[in-house]
């Protein structure tokens, strides 16, 4: 196992994340990457509130990631790394090449965002991103739970994701 | 007299949160009114739809508009305990019980303190196998 989730996902660390996919999955870590939690104490024992004790949570900013993925990639338990928004994600997915695939877990409404299916909402700008990281070859897909189908990106933005 | 009006008025004006998944809290706050018919001591809240900042104000909302002072939450993971907490910062005397199922709500609506409560609650899990007749 290794490293091989790469989850968009405005929660963060929540329930979807710690049981629905960790359970299963047997995820044994999480990286958290987001610059301003990796740099609070405070935010840092929030996440670590709810993580089970078999699982580790690092935090990460993008530059501490992108320097630690290899580390990651060769770790023997199966990990997820997550960040709370598109942006952050498509700065990792353009310093690590051989990130291939992203799923979008959760971007839930804020004013400007349109609904693309039940647990995604998007500003155009941040539709643009999506298909940007894809036309480079990255394969994204909206799913918030393992039991949940995966649904393609061009489907999401169609708007004929899960309602 | 007095004192039972005043106390009246403060049964009335105070309602605590259950917060959590999907229907969860209705559905916990469903049991309530059906086993004690103390649910009115409530307000469910549900996570459902909402991004970390709205659940978050929803809260904070709710707290002002309640004069809450007991938070109850499903998952020690969950969106609305991250919430509870951020509001805890602001609002230290306030408190958080996770992993909130109806024994516990149940114990602290019928006048155990929260302490009890939850220590009821966590009795209340009991595995029980079955076992095949010789």
């Amino acid at each position: 196992m290794t490293l091989e989730m790469f989850r968009i996902d405005d929660r963060l660390v929540h329930g979807q994340v710690v049981v629905g996919w960790g359970q299963p999955c047997a995820l044994g870590f999480l990286v958290l990457v987001d610059d301003a939690v990796a740099q609070s104490a405070w935010e840092q024992d929030l996440y670590r509130m709810g993580v089970p004790p078999e699982m580790e949570i690092i935090f990460d900013t993008v530059v501490t990631a992108t320097a630690r993925l290899s580390e990651y990639r060769a770790d023997c338990r199966t990990g997820m790394l997550i960040t709370s928004d598109i942006d952050t994600m498509v700065r990792l997915a353009a310093a690590l090449p051989d990130i291939r695939n992203v799923t979008v877990g959760g971007v839930h409404h804020k004013p400007g965002r349109i609904a693309r299916a039940r647990y995604i909402y998007l500003t155009p700008e941040e539709a643009l991103r999506l298909q940007a990281l894809a036309a480079c070859g990255v394969t994204v897909v909206a799913q918030d739970v393992p039991q949940g189908a995966a649904t393609p990106l061009d489907v999401l933005l169609r708007g004929e994701g899960p309602t | 007299m007095s004192n039972g009006i005043c106390s009246t008025m403060t049964s009335e004006m105070t309602r605590d949160i259950v917060a959590g998944h999907g229907g969860f809290a209705e559905g916990i706050l469903s049991a309530v009114e059906q086993i004690a018919g103390l649910s009115h001591r409530f307000v469910s809240l549900s996570n459902a739809g909402l991004e970390p900042g709205a659940i978050e104000r929803l809260l904070r909302d709710t707290i002002a508009a309640h004069g809450t002072k007991v938070i109850f939450t499903d998952l020690p993971a969950g969106s609305c305990t991250q919430a509870a907490r951020r509001v805890q910062r602001d609002l230290p005397e306030l408190v958080l019980v996770t992993g909130a199922a109806l024994p516990t709500i149940l114990a602290y609506a019928c006048g155990s303190d929260i302490g009890t409560a939850a220590e009821k609650g966590r009795a209340a899990q009991i595995v029980v196998e079955g076992t095949r007749d010789a």
